[in-house]
């Protein structure tokens, strides 16, 4: 099977490569089934003709495969050209990178937003998706490429879940990880905050009960409200004092009403509204509840270290001091489930007051870290050194 | 912790000495690794596989910015989650002194490897005595400070210290070195307990012959 026969360009500009039909269904964790799958990815760099320098970059909840370049549906620049890129950490003069937009995103992988088989939209009809089976539409993306291995699985947040599911679905597959401002489980708190967000959506009339784009309409108040509260969690109280403490917005004195009199208010109204123009509501449902469902212990009779065991993959932790999103504590209890399963570990905490959103800020320490983590990790390979091409 | 910034051209002494009882190939623990002065010196002339737990945020960084395994974490609370035997061996170079918990630390390093490198400032020797003895203070280790409060071990104790500690913790020593000096086994802790201002001791579980 030619992975360039599957591969479709659609009208937008974007790649995209079909990993089901009905002859072979796509396989969920709810037990059910999708006939008709395609993952829309981006790569970067040349593939090694040994095909040893693939790295997968897997991308948080609300963003998309464009992590190197800029989008060309929505025109927003590369989300993390701190990271990836020519002389970045991941070097795109020596690796191979692929992103690929996850399973129910809105970037032109199969999802919510998309039509089913029979040509009307999924809406809420889509099927409820989890963390593994993002990583096994990865995975079924990496396989029609005919791909086998991956010497770096790299993510942040969401990303970072699916780098660790990558090491437990294909341990065999991947020669290194790095997890990043993560946990091995949802938290209360995340699972809550989401909740606040999906209630606002649904409770838009525009939602239409998830048909909204058959009705003509967008959930853009619930979806902006949904992305405020959230936004609020990624920052840290230092920053927000730091930025915004209670000054006032373009004005002098209070207005005694309910206008954006502070500087936070008018901050989060703008993360809501340049948010709803290029994120589709019900994906973020759907992103959210496999967040929500994300706990590696439980799978693995309640211990964590189970789900690493005999794992070959070497891992680099990070977490930011100032992240209450997923807490260095978390990470510390990951990694401390590294260790018990006996993986080549590292864990970096970084001091910051950036919160759980400084892995897309420049952070000298970060870089150098990662950067001294994937060079010796590389080196380990056999692959070639930096500047050496 | 240990080493300030530009001192990582000097190969350490208690370094060297500690290297020479790790094998090629063995998988080590460096417990305070520092900013990885040890493990690379233990990667590069031992052919060892070292891994590092270090509680200072900086040292972990630069650690893993030079391509070196390394975990923040606290010795005196992170040690209980590693397996049993994980290591061939484990260090703690300047570090026992250090530790809020040092006999839990060497209890848990004695069951996570097969032998436990140690070294330490010993305070059983002849000039800490002698000046104990005629002045009524204690004496400083260091040779860039004498105040008792800036500068030495937060625990100091002599090699005979150590001994009975490791004792305590079901370890017999196999080794003594004397940093910048020879080695010997346990029959040389009396002299050396004397003569060395440093040591290295090498340890095993169990009882040592004729204990």
């Amino acid at each position: 099977m030619s992975s360039q026969a599957l591969t479709l360009s659609g009208t937008d500009g974007l790649r995209r490569l079909s990993i089901a039909s009905p002859d072979q269904p796509f396989q969920l964790d709810s037990g059910r089934r999708l006939d008709q799958v395609e993952i829309a990815y981006e790569t970067w760099g040349k593939l090694s003709p040994t095909r040893d320098n693939v790295v997968i970059v897997c991308h948080a909840l609300t963003l998309d495969q464009f992590a190197a370049s800029p989008n060309p549906v929505t025109g927003r620049p590369a989300w993390w050209p701190t990271v990836v890129g020519p002389g970045r950490p991941v070097d795109t003069d020596r690796f191979y990178v692929i992103c690929s937009n996850i399973l129910g995103g809105c970037m032109g992988t199969t999802g919510p937003a998309s039509k089913r088989p029979d040509g009307s939209f999924w809406g809420t009809d889509f099927p409820v998706i989890t963390v593994a089976d993002m990583v096994r539409a990865q995975i079924a993306l990496l396989d029609g490429l005919e791909i086998k291995d991956v010497f770096l699985a790299v993510g942040g947040s969401i990303g970072g879940m699916q780098v660790l599911e990558w090491t437990i679905q294909a341990p065999d597959r991947v020669f290194a990880a790095i997890p990043i401002a993560v946990a091995a489980r949802q938290s209360a708190q995340n699972i809550g905050f989401y909740e606040v967000g999906r209630q606002a959506i649904m409770a838009d009339p525009n939602w239409k009960n998830g048909a909204y784009i058959a009705a003509g309409t967008r959930p853009d108040r619930g979806l902006a409200v949904a992305r405020m509260a959230a936004h609020i969690t990624y920052l840290s109280e230092s920053a927000l004092k730091r930025k915004f403490d209670r000054r006032l917005q373009d004005r002098t004195s209070k207005t005694f009403g309910f206008d954006a009199d502070f500087q936070i208010e008018s901050y989060l109204r703008h993360q809501g509204q340049i948010f709803v123009d290029r994120f589709d509501a019900n994906s973020y449902l759907y992103i959210t509840r496999a967040m929500d469902y994300f706990d590696i212990a439980a799978d693995h009779a309640g211990q964590l270290a189970n789900a690493f065991r005999g794992i070959k993959t070497r891992f680099c932790v990070f977490s930011f001091s100032s992240d209450w999103h997923y807490t260095p504590e978390e990470a510390r209890d990951l990694v401390r489930a590294l260790n018990a399963a006996g993986c080549e570990t590292s864990y970096v905490s970084i001091d910051t007051d950036k919160g759980h959103d400084a892995f897309f800020v420049e952070e000298p320490e970060f870089e150098a870290a990662m950067t001294g983590f994937i060079d010796a990790a590389a080196e380990a390979r056999g692959l070639a050194k930096r500047g050496s091409l | 912790m240990k080493s300030g910034p530009g001192t990582h051209q000097i190969r350490r002494a208690d370094h060297v000495a500690i290297s020479q009882f790790i094998n090629p190939g063995e998988l080590v623990l460096d417990v305070g690794c520092g900013d990885g002065q040890l493990m690379e010196l233990l990667q590069v002339e031992r052919q060892a596989r070292a891994r590092g737990l270090e509680v200072e945020s900086a040292g972990v960084n630069r650690c893993v910015a030079k391509g070196l395994a390394v975990v923040q974490g606290d010795a005196d609370h992170d040690l209980p989650v590693y397996p049993d035997n994980a290591y061939d061996a484990a260090v703690l170079s300047k570090t026992v002194q250090e530790l809020a918990r040092p006999k839990f630390v060497l209890g848990e390093l004695a069951r996570i490897a097969r032998k436990v490198i140690v070294s330490f400032r010993n305070y059983g020797h002849w000039r800490v005595r002698a000046a104990l003895l005629t002045t009524g203070r204690v004496p400083s280790l260091s040779s860039s400070s004498s105040d008792w409060w800036s500068d030495g071990a937060r625990r100091p104790c002599s090699a005979r210290d150590m001994a009975d500690l490791a004792r305590e913790v079901g370890l017999h020593i196999t080794a003594i070195a004397a940093v910048g000096g020879g080695t010997g086994d346990h029959s040389s802790l009396t002299r050396l307990n004397w003569t060395a201002e440093e040591l290295v001791f090498v340890m095993e579980r169990g009882a040592a012959a004729g204990e």
